[in-house]
C-alpha cells in the first residue's frame, strides 16, 4: 500500500531525513519510534502532504506521489495527531467538526453517517452537539479519529495518538484502533517515542535515529531482545527496565 | 516527619454546590522519595500543592493538620509561606517551556533564584549558576548559561529547571509530572538525577505522575490516588502485591514488551471505590 524509497527532507541547511526507506502493506501497521529530533514525525508530514519540502520516492497504492496532493489524497489518507485539543477547533462543535470533511469531499448523507461514526468510536450520542472543551481527553481523541475516518480512507497516519492521555484512557484508544483495523482493514503508520505502545499495535518497527532509519524489526524479533542496531537495544532496554522494577 | 498531612479535603465552589476534588487524604514524609500516581483530575497535584499554598483562591481547604516542619500550612500568611516556597521546598513542573523565562539567558534566571535567596553579589551568583548547571550534569555549563530557553531542549531545560530549584539548598523537591514532555530516554536520565541529587543532599521528593511503573522504579512509596482519596499506599518494592482493583487495573491496562497481550484490559470502574 505504502512504499518509500530514499526519502530526504531539509529544513534549510539541516537535513532532518536522510534517506529513509520501509514499504507497508495493504491493512499492515507500521510504528516508527526514536527520541524528539529523530525525524519520526518528519517522515509521517512528508507523507501526509503536510510538509511538500521532501524528495525521494513516495508510493501509495501503487501511484506515485508528488509535493502537492489532489483532493482524492486526502480521502483516502487521514491523519491523528496527538494533541486533540490543537487539533479540533475550540468553537466548533463535535457535529460541525465531522460534517466538515463530508462538505470538503462531496459525501451526502451526513446526518446517518456522523451517528454511525459517533457509535463507531463509542461516544454517545448526546456528544454530537458539544464543544471540545466540554469533553474528557479520551473523548476528544476519539472525535479525532471519527473525523479521520469520515472521509473512509484506506490509510491512518498517527502521530503520537494516545501519548496525551492517561495509562487507562490510552488503553481504551488502542483497543479502539485495534478494532477499527480489524473492521475495515486499515493501513496504519504510527509513530511514538513508547516502544512498548507501539509494540502492541504494529508487527513491523522501524527505529528511528539521527534521521535515518537504523533497523527494521518484527514486534516478536524486539520482544526476544534480538535487536541489530546498539540504539534499538539502548530502547528495548529502558522499556524493559521499567515494567521488571 | 517534615510534612503531616492528616484529612485533607479541598473543594471548589459550583452552581450544585461544592464539589470534592479531595477527600480526606492523610499522608506523612520524612526525608525519603514519596510518589504519588493517579489520573487526571484523581487530586494529586492539589495535594501536593497545598504543603506550598499554591492552589486557586477560590479552593476551600480543610485539615485536621497540614504541617511542612511543625510549621501550620493553613493558618501561615503569606510572609511565613514565601520562606518556605523556594527556599526550603522547591516545585519543578511538567513543560519546561512554560515555566522558564523565555527572554532570560538560563544562567540569568538560575543566578536570580539564588541571589533571591542567599543575597549575594552578582558576581557570586554567576558563578553559583555555573556551578549549579555542572551539578545537574550539563557538559557545558558556561555555555548553556548564556542560552535563552528556546535554544535548548525539553531535557536540557528540565535540567535548568531543577538547578534553579536546587539553589536555595531546599529540603523539599516536589516534582509534578517532570518528565511527562520528554522523549523515554531523557525521561530516565531526569529522574535518575533527581534520584541521585535528593539521594546526595538528604533531601525530601514527591514525584507527581500517572505512570505507576516508572514512579515505582524510582521512589521508596508510592501512594495510589483514584477521585481524590488515597485508595492505596504500597512500598515501591510491593507493587507486585497491589491488592486495590484500580490499582491493578493501571499496571494492567499498560502495554508492555515482556508481556504481550492481543487486547489491553479496560479498567472497569466501581463506583464502591469512591466511599
Amino acid at each position: 500500500m505504502i512504499d518509500i524509497g530514499d526519502l530526504r527532507v531539509r529544513f534549510g541547511e539541516v537535513e532532518a531525513v536522510k534517506g529513509v526507506s520501509f514499504h507497508v502493506a495493504r491493512g499492515a501497521a507500521f510504528g516508527m519510534v526514536g527520541e524528539s529530533g529523530s525525524g519520526k514525525s518528519t517522515v509521517l508530514r512528508a507523507l501526509s502532504g503536510l510538509n511538500p519540502d521532501w524528495s525521494g520516492r513516495v508510493t501509495i497504492d501503487g501511484v506515485a506521489m508528488t509535493p502537492r496532493r489532489g483532493r482524492d489524497f486526502y480521502r483516502r489518507v487521514q491523519m491523528v495527531f496527538q494533541d486533540p485539543y490543537g487539533s479540533l477547533h475550540p468553537r466548533q462543535t463535535v457535529d460541525r467538526a465531522l460534517s466538515e470533511p463530508l462538505l470538503v469531499h462531496g459525501i451526502g448523507d451526513i446526518d446517518r453517517r456522523i451517528r454511525a461514526a459517533l457509535a463507531e468510536v463509542a461516544l454517545p450520542a448526546a456528544a454530537r452537539f458539544r464543544y471540545p472543551h466540554q469533553l474528557s481527553g479520551g473523548q476528544r481523541q476519539r472525535v479525532a479519529i471519527a473525523r479521520a475516518l469520515m472521509s473512509e480512507p484506506e490509510v491512518l497516519l498517527l502521530d503520537e495518538p494516545t501519548s496525551a492521555l492517561d495509562v487507562s484512557v490510552q488503553a481504551e484508544v488502542l483497543n479502539l484502533l485495534a478494532d477499527l483495523q480489524a473492521r475495515r482493514d486499515l493501513t496504519y503508520v504510527m509513530v511514538s517515542h513508547n516502544l512498548a505502545v507501539i509494540a502492541h499495535l504494529c508487527p513491523m518497527i522501524g527505529v528511528m535515529q539521527g534521521g535515518e532509519m537504523v533497523e527494521q524489526i518484527g514486534v516478536d524479533d524486539l520482544r526476544a531482545g534480538r535487536t541489530k542496531h546498539p540504539h534499538t537495544a539502548e530502547l528495548r532496554a529502558l522499556s524493559t527496565e521499567l515494567e521488571e522494577a | 516527619m517534615l510534612v503531616e498531612i492528616d484529612n485533607l479535603s479541598i473543594a471548589f465552589p459550583s452552581p450544585t454546590g461544592d464539589s470534592l476534588a479531595v477527600r480526606g487524604v492523610s499522608l506523612k514524609l520524612g526525608a525519603e522519595k514519596l510518589g504519588i500516581v493517579g489520573e487526571s483530575g484523581s487530586g494529586k497535584s492539589l495535594t501536593a500543592r497545598s504543603i506550598l499554598k499554591l492552589l486557586p483562591p477560590q479552593a476551600k481547604v480543610a485539615a485536621d493538620r497540614l504541617t511542612f516542619d511543625g510549621i501550620d500550612v493553613l493558618r501561615a500568611g503569606e510572609a511565613t509561606m514565601r520562606g518556605i516556597r523556594g527556599r526550603r521546598a522547591g516545585l519543578i513542573m511538567q513543560d519546561p517551556k512554560f515555566s522558564l523565562n523565555p527572554v532570560m539567558t538560563a544562567g540569568e534566571q538560575i543566578a536570580e533564584a539564588w541571589r533571591a535567596h542567599k543575597k549575594g553579589s552578582q558576581r557570586q551568583a554567576r558563578a553559583a549558576a555555573i556551578e549549579l548547571l555542572d551539578q545537574v550534569r550539563i557538559r557545558d555549563p558556561k555555555r548553556v548559561a548564556g542560552a535563552y530557553p528556546h535554544e535548548l531542549s525539553g531535557g536540557m531545560g528540565q535540567r535548568v529547571m531543577i538547578a534553579m530549584m536546587l539553589a536555595p539548598d531546599p529540603e523539599m523537591l516536589i516534582a509534578d509530572e517532570p518528565t511527562s514532555a520528554l522523549d523515554a530516554t531523557v525521561q530516565a536520565e531526569i529522574l535518575r538525577l533527581m534520584e541521585d541529587l535528593v539521594a546526595r543532599r538528604g533531601m525530601a521528593l514527591i514525584l507527581i505522575s500517572h505512570d505507576l511503573p516508572l514512579v515505582s522504579h524510582f521512589c521508596d512509596r508510592v501512594a495510589v490516588m483514584y477521585a481524590g482519596r488515597v485508595v492505596e499506599e504500597l512500598s515501591a518494592a510491593g507493587l507486585a502485591q497491589a491488592t486495590h482493583p484500580y490499582t491493578r487495573g493501571l499496571l494492567d491496562c499498560m502495554p508492555t514488551l515482556s508481556h504481550p497481550k492481543p487486547r489491553l484490559p479496560v479498567l472497569a470502574r466501581d463506583p464502591a471505590w469512591l466511599t
